[in-house]
Formats: structure tokens, sequence, C-alpha cells
């Protein structure tokens, strides 16, 4: 066996590595292939394909195509893209503000407790997310949790409701609900390394609490704070089963868009053009992310 | 109580101290479990002194240190600086900056921008902030290094940016808590010299924490020795070195001979005693108590001259030599229950003529020989 490894250097690494990369493009780059491919190409009537060239899929996004065949601006889609930006957004805002706090308690427990609070933080993963994203429909929706009490004493009469189900709101909840621990998780992996003498250091040369938080604190966290954000944004960003339950559909976001094309519309082209537009937005992102960790790297440079 | 005992305190007194501790106490945790740091902790610290709390490891230094800076609460006690009494004081509003162990320097900040830290939170405006931080460079000798990361500093120069974010907001106490000790040997000299120098110069009241004796001996005004959270002997380092207050500063402090003997005549400033090995020796008698008949009898090794056998005090014969460069160290059996530990400095005997077997005459004078408190 030994006899028949290849003698450079180079191609025993690419060797070793082939196999990482074989799982990488068969079951990544080859399907993103077939739906830029898909994306460019014109819609049969009934799903499938027609194997000719065009960018009606990108067109139709923008524009809708008038009797008379003239394009007119039609804001449909991008109001489906703003929401999900939007929610998206919002999701990650709520992660941060509820996740930093606890991931900050996490790491100032003593060591040998630390590791059990963040088993409490991965629980919820143990159930099936459709399982927990119902659990929200019986919180937020009609004689709900929520809405019980105001039945009991009468503020809501038997037929009203406080409308808290389908609506961005609900979406809003279940995602923040959904995707806390991917911005618990990093931000303690950065607090844990942080030297807490710095935060000492800091109130020793005047800086009130506040100040040692805000000049300290957080941007020695900032990579698990971008990464977090992240994490809880991009798979925001293409979410299906929140928009989709908690939503009722009326509330569409990209993920949704994308599986209403593909299986009622039947316009595939149009689906895989909103699932590239998605994938460059995730690209653009991930950038950002690459920039700010390659500051990070020269501060730990020794 | 602790009002009228400073009243009663003449002013120019009162006004010459930068720290007053006052019974200070520091006990962790509670009921059964409670670990007392600090025990009755009282002393001053002089504006403008070179102070060092000296002691092993768990003596409650780093506690007082820790106390001082507002990280730790006190128990109990008073802590006053400057006649104001910064117990209650939160850390950021006492005139207190500390150079800390492991440097502690803000990794994303450039040294100029560490420097200038606590002048920014005290909201000086931009050009006396860019003017301390160049002068504090300057004392620290980084003025080349002000745009570079701590990451990309030696120790050493670390160390120095430390001091110098420390120094920079002209704080009215310095604590530096064994800020040496993570240097090498030749660096952790050279930069003794330096802290005392940069001390003199600001005119700061530095509060040393070591448990280097060498350090605390050749920097300080002053030295507090402490052990198991209490201070056992405030003094010079002479007072400290030549007359230990106990025992446990005397072995603490250098190295030290103990001799057990009972006092024979106790008249006079200097009484004979004789010892557990029937020695009959004359000793200094100013810390004898009255009526006190079991004395614990101190010598410094460097205290003890040789001479030829029979022409001295008592004779003994040498143990174990070693040598040390400058000096030798020799043990010799004066039939006592330790043997005396005696060095010798180079140049004065040729002491390979020196051998382990040897008889030799041990002259111990008077004036070395102390009667120890216990």
């Amino acid at each position: 066996m030994m006899a028949n490894l290849p003698s450079s250097p180079a191609l025993r690494r690419t060797l070793s590595l082939a196999p990482a990369l074989g799982v990488i493009g068969i079951f990544m780059l080859i399907p993103v292939c077939i739906i830029a491919v898909f994306s460019f190409l014109e819609a049969k009537s009934f799903g499938g394909v027609v194997w000719s060239f065009s960018t009606d899929a990108y067109v139709q996004l923008l524009y809708e195509r008038a009797l008379d065949d003239s394009l007119m601006l039609s804001p449909g889609y991008l109001i489906i893209i703003w929401r999900s930006f939007l929610l998206a957004g919002i999701a990650m805002l709520c992660c941060l503000v509820v996740g930093f706090p606890v991931a900050y308690f996490i790491s100032r427990q003593p060591l040998q407790h630390r590791n059990m609070w963040i088993l409490l933080i991965t629980i919820p993963f143990w159930t099936n997310q459709l399982v927990r994203t119902f659990a929200w429909i019986i919180i937020l929706g009609r004689n709900g949790i929520i809405e019980a009490p105001f039945h009991w004493v009468g503020i809501l009469g038997s037929d009203d409701t406080l409308g808290l189900m389908y609506s961005n709101f609900a979406i809003a909840v279940g995602l923040t609900y959904t995707f806390i621990p991917l911005m618990v998780l990093p931000i303690y992996a950065s607090l844990e390394k942080l030297d807490f003498t710095l935060v000492e250091a800091a109130a020793d040369l005047y800086s009130s609490k506040w100040e040692a938080f805000s000049k300290v604190i957080i941007p020695l966290s900032k990579p698990g704070i971008i990464a977090g954000c992240l994490l809880v944004f991009i798979p925001s960003l293409g979410a299906f089963i929140q928009p989709d339950l908690l939503g009722g559909g009326k509330n569409m976001m990209l993920g949704t868009l994308v599986q209403f094309q593909f299986s009622t519309a039947r316009n595939w082209p149009f689906g895989a053009a909103i699932a590239m537009i998605l994938l460059a937005a995730v690209v653009i992102f991930l950038m950002i992310y690459a920039r700010a960790a390659r500051g990070q790297q020269k501060m730990e440079l020794h | 109580m602790s009002v009228a005992q400073a009243a009663a305190l003449p002013i120019a007194e009162r006004a010459r101290a930068a720290v007053e501790l006052e019974n200070v106490e520091k006990t962790y945790g509670t009921g059964k479990s409670a670990v007392k740091a600090l025990k009755g902790v009282s002393f001053d610290i002089a504006d403008n002194e070179f102070f060092t709390l000296l002691g092993p490891s768990g003596c409650g230094k780093t506690t007082l240190l820790r106390a001082l800076a507002g990280f730790e609460s006190v128990t109990a006690g008073t802590i006053r600086l400057f006649g104001e009494d910064i117990v209650d004081v939160p850390t950021y509003k006492r005139s207190i900056n500390t150079v800390f162990q492991h440097y502690s320097l803000f990794p994303h900040m450039s040294v100029a921008e560490n420097v200038a830290y606590g002048l920014k939170r005290l909201k000086k405006s931009k050009s006396e902030i860019e003017a301390t931080v160049a002068d504090t460079l300057e004392l620290v000798k980084m003025t080349d290094f002000a745009g570079r990361l701590p990451a990309q500093l030696s120790g050493g120069q670390q160390q120095r940016v430390a001091l110098a974010r420390a120094l920079a907001p002209h704080p009215k106490v310095l604590l530096l808590d064994e800020p040496l000790s993570a240097l090498d040997l030749k660096l952790r000299q050279s930069m003794r010299q330096e802290l005392k120098q940069i001390q003199a110069r600001t005119g700061i009241t530095f509060i040393f924490v070591t448990h280097d004796q060498d350090e605390a001996l050749s920097m300080s005004d002053r030295v507090a020795v402490m052990s198991a959270g209490y201070v056992q002997q405030v003094g010079t380092p002479n007072e400290i070195y030549e007359h230990p207050a106990n025992r446990f500063v005397a072995g603490f402090v250098g190295d030290a001979n103990f001799i057990d003997a009972q006092i024979t005549s106790p008249v006079g400033a200097i009484v004979t005693c004789r010892t557990e090995g029937g020695a009959v020796l004359q000793a200094d008698a100013r810390n004898l108590l009255e009526g006190q008949r079991d004395v614990t009898l101190f010598l410094r090794p460097e205290k003890v001259k040789l001479a030829k056998a029979g022409s001295a005090t008592v004779d003994g014969e040498i143990t174990d030599i070693q040598y040390l460069g400058n000096s030798t160290m020799m043990h010799i059996d004066i039939g006592e229950a330790e043997p005396l530990v005696v060095t010798e400095p180079l140049g004065e005997v040729d002491q390979r003529l020196r051998q382990v077997g040897d008889r030799v005459g041990v002259i111990l004078s008077p004036s070395a020989l102390q009667i120890l408190v216990e």
C-alpha cells in the first residue's frame, strides 16, 4: 500500500482532499450549476423546462408583461424580497439582543458548569423543527395560550382574535426562536476566550460598566457577533417552515416563493432564478464576514 | 470611631499619607468554608513612596492590592486615599491605576491607543491626550512602537506599554502586581532600576506587590511583609533585613540561622545565654521581653566570620560546601540542632583551601546575634 502512494507531496495532498472535494462537488456545486442553468431557460407550462436560452425568469422578478407585450414594473416580488431581508434582519437583531446576554452569562459561569448550559441551549435541536414551529401555532394562534386569558376576561369576544398568527410578527418570532442557538454559540465561543482581566483593566482606567462593555467586550467579541449574525441571517433569509406555517402563505418570503414556483406555479426557471438571487445574497454576506475575520487574525498574530 | 482617630492625627501627618489602611478584613465565602484572606491589616503609605507588599503566594498581598484597586470589596475596615474613604467608591472613580501581572493590554488597540485609553475616559482634550501619550511613551522608551498592536511586541515591551498605560492618567497611586515576574533575570534587574527612576521622576506613589525579596529590598522605600493574611512587619528594607520582627520575617527575607537558647544573665544591652548544644553566647538584648528566659537567637549567614579552630566563639566542623560564584556557602556543625549556615564572600580567604570535615572557629559577635520575638 505504502509503495503505491504518489511521491509528490502536492499530489498526495490533493488526493487526500479528494473525498471532501467529491462530496462538495457532487452535492453542492453540481446542483447549484443545474439551478444556475435552469434559471436561464424557458418554462414549460406544467413544470420542467424548454431548452432555449431566456432571461425571462429574471425579468419576471421585476416586470410584468402587459397584454400588449410591453413590460410594466411589478413590485410584487420585490416586496417579497424586501420582506425576507426585513424579517431576517429583525430575527437577527432579536437573536443578538437576547442571545448576547445569554452567551455572556454562560461564559461567566464556573468552568465545570458551562458545558451544562451549552447543552441546555442545544436541547431544542433534539426535536423536529416542524414540530417546534407547530408549537408556536398553539401559543400564538386563535384561542392559543396568549389569547385564552383575553377571552376568559372578556376583552375579546368569542369570534375575536388578536391576530398574532399569520403575520410578519409570527414569522419573526418563529425565526428568532429557531435560530437563537446559532447566535449564542459563536458569541459564547468568543466571550469564553476573552480575558476578563481586560474588563478589570478597563474599569481601572476609568471606564464605567457601559464603557468597558462598548470599548472592550464588544470589540473583542466582534468575530462571534458577526458569525452569529450570519448564522442567523442566512438561514432566516431562505427560511421555509416559519413563513409557511406561521405566515400562512399570504406573507411569503424567498424560501416559500421558491417552493411555490417549483410546486404550485410550475415555473422552474423562475424558482431557480430566485434561488440564485438568494445564493448571491448569501455569498455577499460571507465575503463581508471573511473581511472581518481577516482583521481579527491580525490582532491575534503572535 | 475612625473619625475620632483620624481627627487625632496631626493635620500635616495626615496630608502626607497617600493610603491609610485601618483594620482591613477580607473574607471569601461564608460559614464553614469561609477563608480569611486579610486579617486586621493596618498601615499607612506615604505620598511619593515606593512601597512594597512582600510575601509568599496566598499571603493576601494580591487580595490587598485588588481591594485598593476596587476589584474586590473589603469585608471590614477603612481604606483612605489622601484622606478620602474609598471603600465604597467604584474602581473607575478611584484615581488609582494598575499594572497587571500579565499586562492585560487591550489586544484590539495599538500601543498609543492603549496608553490613551484612560485619558480618553477622563475626557481630556485631544491635544492633551496626544501630548501625554507622547511623553509617557518616551518615559518608558516605547516611542518607536506607538503604532504596533500588543501582539507584535515582546514581553518586556508589553510590560513597558502596560506601565505607560497606567502612568498616563497620572494617578494618585500606581499599583504594580508582580509586574516583573514574567520577565527573564537580566531584564528583570534592569527594569528594577528603571521602575525606581520612573517613580522618582513622576512623583507618583508606587505600591508594588512581589514574592521576590531581592526585588523588595532593592527597590522599596518601605516594605510590608505579609503572611497568612496578617501584616508581619512594616519597615525600611534595612529594618526588615537587619531587625526582623519575628521568625517568619527573618526566614522569608534572606537566609537566617535560628538557635534556641536560655538567658543566663539578663542584664544590660548585651545578654549572655546558653544554647541547647551547651555553647555560651552573647546576644543583642533589644528585643528581650521582661522576664523572658527561653529565646530564639537569629543570625544572618554573612554576619558569621570564620577563624582558626580554638581562636573563636565556638568551634565547628564543615559538613557541606556550595560554591556560589561571588561567595561560598557552608554548613558548619557547631553541636546545635541545625548546622549553622555561613556565607563567606570571595576574596577574603582562598576558599579552595576549605574542605568538608575541616574544623574551623566560628566568630559570633553580639551585635549580629539577635533575640527574635516569636
